[in-house]
């Protein structure tokens, strides 16, 4: 019973005091360098909250870490930890590429849908075989999605500079997509609406997310089949004498988490740069994971961490931009802290506040 | 009781956050004696013996020990005080020789080889003194759980221990080993050491102690000289209302055949043949008990029944047909829609899962049921009115859904268990070790639930461990050794000797 603590402890509390523990942490480097750490924050929050462009680009960035938040959660729940989100989604960037460029022909009310497909399904393939691997050969998965990410980086590397380089451009990228084939930004939805929106790369990839989160919600609490993938993931044992086959649910786990880490190049490629760039992914298949501990790996949890995420990346572009001394490489250190403290520490504070709420209950 | 107690505890208080285990205990065991301590799962027999030997410091409360006060703070510190423990589950390192196993802890300097040599002189002497002789050169893995404890015996007497806890020593012997180890315990008492006994069979208590004391909740209910107390007593104060210790039955009446099983075998995954050859039928109507000590290919036998382990030879006969192979990844569901249950003897492994609900619990294998949603989706609210009707049907408390199925007691989780698979309406229900870790009062409910599905027509295969759960149900009785049928009984032939003969593998029964 020690162990246990209230909800609101769990999921609030606990971590904003890791939140804390990092910034304070943060505010030390910042300190060691000769500035001010209320003014570093002060630009910090202003950076990702203050202005209207900013609410843009930190719900952009967001939207990247609820995809690939919810993928490393979906897996979790079958017991299983997918690191290879970065891989995923990047596999899954060729599919939507290869749908954006190849069916541009087609109206962008098929051909936007049928690349959103099939970039879950180059995702899916690609967090499946993992998967199968597990369930059939017992090499477990945490080793193989690492070892697909590097494949992925090395596939895509050579596909960019070799087949679907714009030769026309010096870059390893490919064409631009045509205006069509494109997700719709929130400037251009709004313009249609008839009011003025801020720049921003915020399109409607951030409600595809929103859609995720609930879709992942549903599957794992609502249907046989998620069901199915948490018995397999609270006991193997259980899940055979209830005739779950675990091999079975493993790959499609493995499938679904890798779709959902496939629908990030939705709004980074389709979205965002509306044609596929080299290393597109840019760790955030590997933030999704902190993304995912920090959210307790529900959906809501998840989105929540996304928000705080995403924040800090626009906040910190815009730390590193105005103080000349932090550059981009502080605001990592940064950010680093804060997934160091709500992932891999985020434990830390547990045994105390268990102790603290276990002897406020105690005197009954 | 004269003199001065070897062992005296006063006011020793412990607290697991909300979790009372010990209150104000007050015990005084006299040298020279064996003094028992029962009470149900979670009266706070092990946390108090935890506290005696150092595992948990007391937050209130002094012990004294041959009317020395002492401060234990560690097993260290009761080893030094003359105190010696022996634990269910044994404290061995299997790779081990038995020696080294004594020497652990007590090497007696950087090398070895000279407390080798002293060890072996003084061991040799000790085993003379109390006839436990092992081989101090064999493995631990090698030998048999008997030997095993005598090894955890030694240990604590090599350590000088004057005073011993045996914590549930007889659950896994033999009746033969555990009249072995008894009259070993009546030696040392004659010798005026002092043993402190904890169990839940309350047949031992009255065979072997002197004074008894039973806890309830944390508490000391009461301390009885032995020889003026009775099992029904006992049992009483322990769950504190009348409970009745025997199941009233009728004779069977054993109808069709339901399954049979022929020449079943069965390889792990290491290769060892854990089924050689096991053959045997059980009837609707009969409730056929397989006994014997754990380990002799029970769960195997169980496991391959229910569809989960496949089989390396022999075929299963369900009502006339032969069942499919099992240990495929659709055997355990087409075993179930054959209208066979399972209730698991790891209740807590493969039974349900700790931390779900328990209406996702009580679901386990039905997940795919039409009438808990539709199409793809489970409506919660099917499964908890489902859970409720169960929960009402088998006296389940709390009766909770929506609490964690780990949060239950082990009685009550083993009743959301077993009413998960009566409830299915199964000819044929396979259960094993049903009241391992359960309450008597729990266990009272679940052998009247399995007695009136007998009575039903249905037929039963109980395979359990406790000797007195197999005689007080059990139609048939089988005895499992080594992998086969060691022989088989009907109810009236059956005594515990005649049973414990064919559970050591002595054919000549």
């Amino acid at each position: 019973m020690t162990g246990d603590l209230p909800r609101w402890v769990d999921l609030g509390l606990l971590p904003l005091a890791n939140l804390a523990a990092a910034l304070l942490i943060s505010s030390l480097v910042v300190l060691a360098i000769g500035i001010d750490p209320r003014a570093a924050l002060a630009i910090l929050v202003h950076g990702a909250v203050g202005y209207p462009e900013a609410w843009g680009y930190t719900l952009y960035y967001a939207t990247n870490f609820v995809f690939t938040g919810l993928a490393v959660a979906v897996a979790f729940h079958a017991g299983l930890f997918n690191i290879g989100g970065e891989g995923q989604a990047y596999v899954a960037g060729l599919g939507a590429t290869l749908v954006c460029l190849g069916l541009d022909a087609l109206p962008g009310f098929v051909v936007v849908p049928l690349a959103i497909l099939a970039a879950a399904a180059f995702g899916a393939a690609w967090g499946a075989i993992p998967g199968w691997l597990q369930a059939r050969r017992g090499s477990h998965v945490v080793i193989t999605t690492i070892m697909f990410n590097f494949l992925a980086a090395a596939l895509m590397t050579y596909l960019l500079s070799n087949v679907l380089l714009d030769p026309t451009y010096g870059s390893p990228e490919t064409r631009r997509f045509a205006p069509h084939a494109t997700m719709w930004t929130f400037s251009e939805l709004a313009a249609r609406l008839g009011f003025q929106a801020p720049r921003s790369p915020l399109n409607a990839a951030t409600l595809l997310a929103l859609a995720a989160a609930a879709f992942v919600w549903v599957y794992v609490w609502r249907t046989r089949a998620g069901y199915a993938l948490r018995t397999v993931g609270a006991s193997e044992q259980a899940a055979r004498y209830a005739g779950i086959d675990p091999a079975r649910t493993v790959i499609v786990a493995m499938a679904i988490s890798g779709a959902l880490a496939g629908l990030m190049p939705v709004n980074e490629v389709m979205g965002s740069q509306q044609r596929m760039v080299l290393a597109f992914t840019g760790g955030y298949g590997f933030v999704g994971i902190a993304v995912a501990l920090m959210g307790r790996n529900h959906p809501v949890g998840v989105c929540l961490a996304a928000l705080l995420f995403g924040a800090l990346y626009q906040g910190g572009s815009d730390l590193a931009f105005e103080i000349s001394t932090i550059n981009r490489d502080l605001v990592i250190v940064i950010q680093g802290l804060v997934i160091l403290f709500c992932g891999a520490l985020e434990n830390m504070f547990r045994p105390a506040l268990a102790a603290f709420f276990s002897r406020a209950k105690a005197p009954a | 009781m004269e003199g001065v107690a070897a062992l005296a505890l006063s006011g020793v208080d412990k607290r697991f956050g909300a979790v009372h285990a010990n209150r104000a205990i007050d015990l005084s065991v006299a040298p020279g004696s064996i003094h028992g301590i029962v009470g149900e799962n979670g009266a706070g027999k092990s946390t108090l013996m935890g506290v005696v030997y150092g595992y948990y410091r007391p937050d209130a409360g002094s012990i004294r020990v041959d009317g020395t006060p002492v401060d234990i703070a560690s097993p260290q510190d009761a080893i030094r005080a003359g105190i010696g423990m022996v634990h269910q589950h044994f404290m061995l390192v299997e790779t081990f020789t038995v020696l080294e196993n004594i020497l652990l802890g007590a090497e007696g300097g950087a090398l070895l080889a000279r407390g080798e040599i002293e060890a072996r002189e003084g061991l040799a002497r000790l085993m003379a003194e109390y006839a436990l002789d092992v081989d101090l050169d064999a493995r631990v893995a090698d030998l048999d759980v008997g030997a095993q404890q005598r090894v955890e015996i030694l240990k604590a007497l090599w350590r000088g221990a004057r005073i011993l806890i045996l914590d549930e020593p007889t659950a896994v012997l033999t009746p033969q080993e555990t009249d072995r180890l008894f009259a070993l315990l009546a030696k040392w008492r004659a010798q005026g050491r002092t043993v402190v006994l904890i169990t839940h069979k309350l047949r031992e208590i009255l065979a072997i102690t002197d004074r008894v004391t039973v806890m309830r909740r944390g508490a000391v209910v009461a301390t009885l000289e032995t020889a003026r107390t009775s099992q029904d007593e006992l049992a009483e104060l322990m769950v504190g209302r009348r409970v009745l210790l025997r199941v009233d039955k009728r004779a069977a009446v054993p109808g069709a055949e339901i399954l049979r099983a022929e020449n079943l075998r069965h390889v792990d995954v290491r290769g060892v043949e854990r089924l050689r050859g096991v053959s045997f039928a059980v009837h609707a109507g009969e409730i056929v008990g397989i006994a014997g000590v754990s380990g002799n290919g029970q769960s195997e036998l169980v496991e391959t029944l229910a569809g989960l382990k496949p089989l390396a030879g022999g075929t299963i006969v369900y009502k006339g047909a032969r069942l499919g192979p099992p240990g495929t990844a659709d055997a355990a569901r087409a075993v179930r829609h054959a209208h066979i249950a399972h209730v698991p003897e790891d209740r807590l492994r493969m039974g349900l899962i700790a931390s779900f609900a328990a209406r996702e619990s009580a679901i386990l294998g039905y997940h795919e049921d039409g009438e808990l949603g539709p199409g793809p989706f489970l409506d919660p609210d099917a499964t908890r009115r489902r859970t409720a009707r169960l929960m009402a049907a088998f006296d389940v408390r709390p009766p909770l859904p929506d609490l964690r199925s780990g949060s239950f007691s082990g009685g009550n989780q083993q009743k959301i268990v077993l009413g998960r698979e009566i409830d299915r309406d199964p000819d044929l229900l396979i259960v094993g070790q049903p009241t391992r870790g359960v309450d008597i009062g729990a266990i009272e409910f679940i052998h009247r639930r399995l007695v009136a599905l007998r009575d039903a027509g249905k037929a039963i295969l109980l395979v359990s461990c406790e000797l007195d759960e197999i005689l007080s149900l059990a139609d048939r009785i089988l005895v499992m050794f080594d992998g086969r049928i060691a022989g088989e009984l009907p109810r009236a032939g059956a005594d515990e000797k005649h049973l414990g003969l064919l559970m050591a593998g002595s054919a000549a029964a």
